[in-house]
């Protein structure tokens, strides 16, 4: 019941703060005027400000919050441990090198596409490094610490290859950003939440029965490993696409799975987390766009800068997770 | 006598190593050639090439390799942990940012200004990440992977309001030799010095940390003392090692356990002996590095990383230490 007020709350705070940004920017739109041009109505130099830019972006920002935060929720539950998130099993830096590849020696069409690719390929490299007579949660963050480090240099030297101008645009999409997102993108993450968050909470019962412990779920009928492989797909994919989408936007799977814990006061199920992740990007967002205007920040900054210090807390408080 | 045999191979493997740092290159200088130029420089181009190129790329491969491989010897030492390094822990991001913030936002450009803003920015992160990850391997580590993505995240802040900086620093962050001069070495000299005894007095304490606080403290180990001092070394020879080279991880990390192997765990010879097997690590990577692409080059951080890698994922996969 508290989990459904929290997510109530938590997407009508989303709803509200992206009706904010519609109206805030460079070029400000009242807000009668957003609702005008919403319903068809409005000069053509609104629509292009309102329905061209500002609302893929807000939409986009939503869509990868809720994405990434389900995964991170799936990811946290299935190593029971607060700190495992795909940024740190190497999803992110799988992306960002593909990414940078795409933008400095191939050509930048492809982005989405690339990043997909190379999240992939890194989590599956991880999952494989880390196994060894099954999974551990331990395990599979020092593997994925020791992954990303690797790749993150030679995204660095790529970096070093390109003229500065493109290495600009590229340290921008590597530090999580959404402008300039379109329709395009909106689709992209649209449709993964349609097709992916149904069956992540359709999964949901089996991640229950993980979370006693594999002893007891095979005891309970269930197929432990076919489980666990599809939930680790399930998250990975919902990262991984949201990454294509917006870059490799920091700490928010860790952050708002964690938040929507401690706002629930127990165990939520995925839709808590995902509003909450909707909501962290989406105010982010907003934060790195005005804040220091007219320099538009990218959003990752916000919440990597939010937060690091809340991962450093979450390992001060909790011992008991390690 | 074995002892003695190991130490000259490791000293003769040292010097070869040098030889071909200043021979290997976009062009294939000869050790003649090189001799000459070293000791009767008559300022023809392969002469300047030898002594103002390779030379204090040289050095600067033998200082940086010893700082980084003392340093993350004396990590290990203190934290009892197998997979600390300077890298690993966030101390040269700290350093790194550091650096950053000197270069984007208060303008210095020389060493001498911005190895102090090398060794506040370490000093900070070494601070933090021991004071937040305490012993446990799989804490400390996270605890420096959450710094380092707070640290660049601020660095990236920086360097995307400034394209200069930006430019500047991306060729810095790989973490390279090919950018110190020779007064940049010689500025660095007297840290790295400092460092270095400082680390190599710390050996028999290390040694009695190393049995536990219990036990150590009842031998008289001053614990206090002691972590201050080898936190205090690790500042001034990573801070330093990332001022003249930029971030060069997972060196600080393989290294003592290579000497691990071949003198044991005792800290009096496994320190010295870092401090000789990590500048060879460093040198033959810069050397590969500089073949392995030509005529372009690999940055002796990245070679660094393809090769320290799967070194840390070995130590990684070691049951004994995922499950400490």
């Amino acid at each position: 019941m508290r989990g459904l007020v929290v997510a109530t709350v938590a997407w009508a705070l989303t709803l509200t703060i992206g009706a904010l940004a519609l109206t805030r920017g460079d070029y400000a739109v009242p807000p009668a005027d957003v609702l005008r041009t919403l319903s068809g109505h409005g000069t053509l130099i609104m629509y292009d400000v309102v329905v061209n830019n500002r609302l893929p972006r807000v939409l986009v920002g939503a869509g990868v919050g809720a994405a990434f935060a389900v995964s991170g929720a799936i990811f946290q539950r299935l190593a029971r441990n607060p700190l495992v998130s795909p940024d740190l099993i190497g999803v992110n830096a799988g992306a960002a090198l593909a990414a940078v590849l795409m933008i400095t020696v191939l050509g930048s069409g492809w982005i989405p596409f690339g990043a997909l690719l190379g999240s992939l390929l890194a989590a599956t490299s991880v999952y494989l490094l880390a196994y060894r007579n099954g999974l551990s949660g331990h395990r599979l963050v020092l593997v994925g610490i020791g992954v990303t480090a690797v790749i993150g240099s030679l995204t660095a030297y790529l970096l070093t290859l390109a003229d500065i101008y493109t290495a600009k645009s590229a340290s921008m999409w590597l530090a999580g950003s959404l402008a300039g997102r379109t329709w395009v993108h909106v689709v992209l993450v649209g449709g993964t939440l349609a097709v992916l968050l149904p069956a992540a909470i359709a999964s949901t019962r089996q991640l229950r029965l993980l979370e006693l412990g594999d002893d007891l779920a095979r005891a309970l009928g269930g197929r432990v490993e076919v489980a666990r492989a599809v939930l680790i797909a399930l998250g990975v994919g919902l990262a991984a696409f949201a990454t294509a989408a917006a870059g490799p936007v920091a700490f928010v799977a860790l952050i708002a799975p964690q938040l929507a814990r401690r706002l629930v006061a127990g165990q939520p199920g995925l839709l808590v987390p995902a509003a909450v992740g909707a909501l962290l990007v989406v105010a982010s967002d907003l934060v790195a766009r005005t804040v220091v205007a007219p320099t538009a920040l990218p959003v990752g900054l916000i919440t990597a800068f939010l937060g690091a210090p809340y991962l450093l807390v979450l390992l001060m408080t909790d011992r008991a997770g390690l | 006598m074995k002892r003695l045999a190991a130490c000259g191979v490791a000293v003769v493997a040292l010097l070869a190593l040098c030889v071909l740092s200043l021979c290997v290159g976009n062009e294939w200088i000869g050790p003649g050639a090189v001799y000459r130029a070293l000791t009767d420089f008559g300022g023809s181009d392969v002469d300047r090439v030898v002594r103002y190129l390779r030379l204090p790329r040289t050095v600067a491969g033998l200082v940086v390799g010893a700082a980084l491989g003392l340093a993350g010897g004396l990590m290990q030492g203190v934290t009892r942990n197998p997979l600390a390094d300077p890298g690993i822990l966030g101390v040269t991001a700290g350093a790194a940012a550091a650096v950053v913030g000197a270069i984007g936002l208060l303008g210095v450009h020389s060493l001498t200004g911005y190895v102090w803003f090398a060794m506040g920015g370490a000093l900070v992160t070494t601070v933090v990440v021991y004071l937040i990850g305490g012993a446990a391997p799989v804490r400390l580590a996270l605890t420096g992977a959450a710094i380092s993505a707070m640290l660049g995240s601020l660095t990236s802040a920086v360097t995307l309001l400034d394209l200069s900086t930006l430019n500047e620093y991306r060729f810095w962050v790989v973490g390279s030799l090919s950018l110190a001069t020779g007064p940049i070495v010689a500025q660095a000299l007297p840290f790295v010095a400092v460092g270095t005894i400082l680390a190599l007095v710390l050996g028999q304490s290390l040694n009695q940390l190393a049995l536990g606080d219990e036990l150590a403290q009842s031998l008289g180990t001053r614990m206090i003392l002691v972590r201050v001092l080898a936190g205090a070394a690790v500042v001034v020879l990573a801070g330093t090692a990332t001022a003249i080279a930029g971030p060069i991880g997972f060196v600080g990390l393989a290294v003592p356990h290579v000497a691990r192997r071949i003198v044991g765990p005792d800290y009096r010879r496994l320190l010295p002996w870092s401090m000789v097997v990590a500048p060879m690590v460093l040198l033959l990577a810069d050397v590969l590095g500089r073949i392995a692409v030509r005529p372009a080059e690999l940055q002796v951080g990245i070679v660094t990383a393809l090769i320290g890698a799967p070194v840390f994922i070995a130590l990684v996969r070691r049951q004994r230490v995922a499950e400490l």
